[in-house]
């Protein structure tokens, strides 16, 4: 012990650190925010830690050339031992982190933290969510599979729309005229250097900017930040109520993070590596490409947005949001911090959840894309087809043939793009049913050249018996009088 | 020496030095930049748009939409599959053709060929095309992108050029834009 003292001395006369390191852990903290409230920030930073460890363990086997880089990750998969963990670790390592930022950002939302004088601190924090997004974006690239070819495509289809500079900025993205190796190798210079590079830049400030202007205390009812006092008073109450950070607060960070480590290895043990899904060649056309998890919302939003909203939509929405979140504690840089007074933060918290919860939900269940194989994979329900006459019973087999079932289910089976059938009779007359196949409409394609009119005849004749067993089929009245 | 005089002389020295570190930073701005923007410096590169053949015309029967692949024309060593591109070749009555890229119009995923419906779909956000490319429903603002092509000693040769993108389908015209084919 003496020996190890003496060394440690050693090095302190000449660096000269513990003195202040010493000093900062035990600078005093707001007696209340040694909470379980306040851990988020400090689990983001571990696992941080370990996506740059996991990520540079990674690099050592993975090639990044479009020609290579799938067959990389199968080799760490399957012949390194330990790499499908390694990779798990990092795939798990990256969802858990951008759940954690995402939390700490609501939390510090919450109690009100951006304001003054922590304006800053809520800046740089920011701008340490877009580079989050923006690892995961490039890490889904990296994992270099059929999703990530078109998901390029998706991402280039977008850049495509800014006016202007739209071909100009395809092709820097994409490195070329095509997605190809040097689309990967820049994605691969993006997630590998210059983003974790900005990342630990940033995070260094952001921990700076906390320690020099200290910990947000807990928000109480009532007490109003005002730029004139607010220092004075934090002062004050650090002086007065605080409690060393070390030990007294950080046990709850060291706990948590120790709890998340262990939740990732978890998921990364039992559920094991993401992907490689099938492999990056343009020619297999057989698949529905899909985004990783935090990118799902954005998947749905684009699905049910008007094709005219799309392009200002996408590019206008993204900037407002930004600087909307940027010069948040400009404007609401003083006031009332506890949740308790502020229902219109706390409504913006839950109406941003509740859409980004539900279009994620809808983006894992695709309910607008076509079922491609309905039409040869899902027979048409029994109880359509018994009892029923010649005619109905082709006018089904049309149905299948002409590919109907891919976007229309029965009984719960084949695609949701187009409304359900089971009941159609019931809705749409006759000659509404036929007007509807030949003319479409409606985001439905026109039939009329592709259906001879024997086949309309029969698909009608079969689509007029889809009503429930107690429900008359809808009918035009004013062609019974007409007509008798 | 007066002692007025020592900081002056420091101040030029520094003006001078940083002068220097700007004239060899302007120096490396250039070729700096240059390599940054390289991808959209290389149209002058030979062979960037390029008539590539994909196959004998007996492959197209009249009347059907087939499956064709080719490899795009600009290649670097490490393209491996995604040097590779599939489009749909419609062979509308023996002697007129339709070449369509892959890219679906609204974001770029494939879409796919149905030749009993006669649509395309996507499987993306549902997009539907007609035979001859034209929109049928879905998010797509427009047509499927189509490439120009001739028939040239019993082949099949298509224009390639940057992949299609909503806000950039470069050589490939859109069917609204299309002029009557050449061939």
């Amino acid at each position: 012990m003496r020996l190890i003292g003496k060394v440690g001395r050693w090095f302190d006369d000449r660096l000269q650190l513990g003195k202040p390191i010493m000093a900062t852990m035990a600078h005093p903290v707001p007696r209340r925010t040694a909470s379980w409230f306040y851990v988020f920030g400090s689990a983001a930073l571990t696992v941080f830690g370990l996506q740059v460890v996991t990520g540079i363990l990674l690099a050592i086997l993975y090639v990044p050339s479009a020609g290579e880089a799938w067959n990389a990750l199968l080799v760490l998969n399957h012949q390194v031992s330990a790499g499908w963990f390694i990779r798990a670790l990092h795939g798990w390592g990256s969802n858990f982190m951008l759940a954690i930022v995402l939390i700490h950002m609501v939390q510090v939302f919450l109690f009100g933290a951006y304001k003054f004088p922590r304006e800053l601190t809520w800046i740089v924090g920011v701008l340490l969510l877009l580079m989050t997004l923006g690892m995961a974006f490039t890490g889904q690239v990296l994992r270099f599979d059929q999703d990530a070819y078109w998901g390029l495509g998706i991402g280039a289809s977008i850049a495509s729309r800014v006016p202007l500079l739209g071909p100009a900025l395809v092709n820097l993205l994409l490195g070329g005229p095509i997605i190809a190796g040097a689309t990967l190798s820049r994605f691969f210079a993006l997630h590998v250097f210059v983003i974790p590079g900005l990342l630990i830049a940033f995070v260094g400030l952001h921990l700076l900017l906390v320690l020099k202007l200290g910990i947000n205390e807990w928000p109480m009812p009532g007490r109003i930040v005002r730029r004139a006092t607010y220092v004075a008073e934090y002062h004050e109450l650090t002086q007065r109520d605080g409690i060393p950070f070390v030990p007294a607060a950080v046990w709850k960070d060291v706990i948590f993070s120790g709890f998340v480590l262990l939740s990732i290895v978890a998921c990364a043990a039992l559920l094991g590596p993401f992907g490689p899904g099938g492999q990056p060649d343009p020619t297999i056309i057989q698949t529905a490409p899909h985004p990783d998890p935090f990118f799902l919302w954005l998947y749905a939003l684009l699905s049910y947005l008007p094709p005219a909203a799309e392009t200002p939509v996408l590019l206008i929405g993204p900037a407002v949001g930004l600087a909307v979140l940027l010069a948040l504690p400009l404007f609401a840089g003083e006031g009332e911090k506890s949740w308790k007074r502020r229902p219109i933060a706390v409504l913006t918290i839950l109406l941003a959840a509740v859409t980004l919860g539900s279009l994620t939900h809808l983006g894992t269940h695709t309910p607008w894309s076509p079922v491609m194989d309905a039409w040869s994979g899902e027979p048409i329900p029994e109880q359509y087809l018994k009892g029923r006459t010649a005619l109905e019973r082709h006018g089904a087999l049309v149905f299948q043939l002409k590919q109907c079932h891919n976007c229309h289910s029965l009984d719960g089976k084949g695609g949701q793009r187009g409304p359900a059938l089971d009941r159609v009779a019931v809705e749409l007359t006759k000659d509404q049913l036929i007007r509807q196949v030949i003319q479409g409409g409606g985001n439905m394609p026109a039939y009329g050249k592709n259906l001879s009119p024997a086949e309309t005849t029969a698909l009608v004749a079969f689509l007029e018996t889809l009503h429930p067993a107690g429900q008359a089929p809808a009918r035009d009245a004013s062609r019974a009088a007409i007509l008798p | 020496m007066s002692s007025t005089e020592r900081p002056s002389r420091r101040g030029i020295f520094i003006k001078l030095g940083v002068l220097l570190n700007g004239v060899a930073g302007a120096m490396l701005a250039v070729p700096i930049l240059r390599y940054v923007l390289s991808p959209l410096i290389r149209n002058r590169k030979p062979g960037y748009r390029a008539w590539v053949s994909l196959g004998s015309v007996g492959q197209f029967p009249a009347g059907q939409t087939r499956f064709a692949t080719y490899r795009n024309p600009v290649v670097t060593p490490s393209d491996g599959d995604t040097a590779k591109i599939a489009c749909w070749v419609r062979n509308i009555d023996g002697e007129r053709f339709q070449v369509f890229a892959i890219n679906c119009a609204h974001l770029g995923c494939p879409v796919r060929w149905f030749a009993q419906s006669n649509l395309f779909m996507c499987p993306c956000h549902g997009g539907a095309y007609y035979e001859d490319g034209s929109r049928a429903s879905g998010p797509p603002e427009r047509g499927l992108f189509e490439y120009r092509y001739k028939i040239d000693g019993g082949a099949l040769f298509i224009e390639t050029d940057d992949m299609p993108t909503p806000g950039a389908p470069g050589a490939l015209a859109s069917l609204t834009l299309r002029k009557p084919p050449c061939a």
